[in-house]
């Protein structure tokens, strides 16, 4: 386990992984959804860091099996490692990668502060992704997966997860 | 720090999600609701993920022939480090939630000290880890307080299992050899420092949630040196069966 600071990006490799999806979310990129960390040409190998989202999510070793073999489609041998620091933040999802979740079903996650208050049921402004209206109400603060919390639009009455923030 | 201590010092915290990890994922598709059930899950799926960390570092301290698998499913009972709180067996719900509220308040200001720890790996893990146990303390703060402050025999129940679990908490903030030696080298987190803010919060919740803070004076304890209560043996037949009946074997 090594800790890296900075995101550092061979713009070469970025295409290729931009074909990698979330398993979980297949209309995400892994490089929307911020988890990969570093991707250089190291001797010929690409090194390529991802952290995971939560500890533990179990599409980070799927996410690993799927760099590795869309590089062997381009010829190019991969290695791929787990870092764990800086930790993920849902700041690191992209705006594409944000309005790809809205599209998908999935609520975007709010800032910090909101979030709090959304999920302790103090204001309604979880967004229905269905229709847009923010008359919702948390039913768990565990959704299909653990990043995700359950929430009903009362006026579509349509369930919909919400993807937390994490900071 | 010497390897062998640093090991040990891993395992006295990461068996904790380990086996607490270890009893929530026994609730799925037991839960009282479809949301609890999946709620207790994803909690174990955040222990588990955060026991990966822990025993994949330690791992590699051990040397080359040592992984995480062994380190999880064939050590035996005695090398477990784990307190006795997060072993003991799921009966009801209200005691469930009130095991997890035990263990969340007590882990949330663990994990706010490691981060600082001079050891990056350790550091990097308990910052990660701080983000999902503060959903997991919200959660069965939450509970608690319904619980405690909802029906008759919801109020009774979990004030048995307040009553019940609480002769377990004073162990969490005992420190054994491995903690102190850790705490003097930066490394490790002086628990005994933990014990007054953790009641005072404990006392906080249990208050709103309108159940009475236990008078009790004496406390069980061994969990950390590996002496456990009677309900660990059946959980580790349980955990170790597939690598004890077809040893070596990989998903
Ligand atoms: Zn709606």
């Amino acid at each position: 386990m090594t800790i890296e600071l900075e995101q550092h990006i061979d713009p070469k490799l970025f295409s290729i992984l931009e074909k990698v999806s979330d398993p979980e979310i297949p209309v995400l990129s892994i490089m929307d959804m911020g988890v990969v960390r570093f991707a250089q040409m190291v001797n010929n190998i690409a090194q390529i860091k991802i952290t995971p989202t939560y500890s533990g999510c179990p599409a980070m070793d799927v996410i690993g099996d799927d760099i590795i073999n869309a590089f062997s489609q381009e010829n190019i041998e991969a290695k791929v490692s787990l870092v764990l620091s800086p930790a993920w933040t849902t700041d690191w999802i992209t705006p594409r990668g944000r309005k790809a979740l809205e599209e998908y079903g999935i609520a975007a996650p709010l800032e910090e502060d909101a979030d709090k208050e959304a999920l302790l049921g103090n204001k309604k402004i979880v967004k229905c992704p269905q229709c847009g209206s923010t008359n919702t109400k948390m039913i768990s603060q565990f959704g299909s997966t653990a990043c995700k919390a359950l929430f009903q639009c009362e006026d579509c009455l349509e369930p919909f997860d919400y993807f937390k923030c994490l900071k | 720090m010497k390897k062998e201590n640093l090991i040990q010092y891993i395992y006295g915290i990461a068996d904790n999600a380990l086996i607490l990890g270890q009893r929530l994922s026994e609730l799925c598709g037991h839960g009282p609701n479809l949301e609890t059930d999946i709620a207790c899950t994803n909690m174990a799926l955040d222990l588990l993920g955060q026991t990966r960390s822990y025993y994949q570092y330690a791992a590699h301290l051990s040397g080359e022939k040592v992984t995480e698998d062994d380190i999880a499913f064939l050590r035996t009972e005695r090398q477990y480090k784990n307190v006795l709180l997060v072993e003991q067996p799921n009966t009801n719900f209200a005691y469930i939630i009130t095991r997890q509220f035990f263990y969340d308040v007590f882990h949330l200001l663990l994990l706010q000290e490691l981060q600082n720890s001079k050891d990056e790996t350790l550091a990097a893990i308990a910052k990660k880890g701080i983000k999902e146990v503060s959903y997991h303390q919200r959660f069965s703060s939450d509970w608690i307080k319904r619980l405690g402050d909802g029906t008759e025999v919801s109020h009774q129940k979990t004030q048995e299992a307040v009553n019940d679990l609480w002769k377990f908490t004073d162990e969490l903030f005992q420190l054994t050899e491995e903690d102190k030696n850790a705490v003097e080298l930066g490394v490790g987190v002086d628990v005994s420092l933990l014990k007054e803010k953790y009641y005072q919060i404990v006392g906080e919740v249990l208050e709103e949630a309108t159940l009475s803070v236990p008078e009790l004076k004496w406390f069980r304890k061994g969990g950390k040196e590996g002496i456990h209560s009677e309900h660990m043996g059946y959980l580790l037949s349980d955990l170790q069966y597939m690598q004890r009946t077809y040893p070596n074997m990989k998903w």
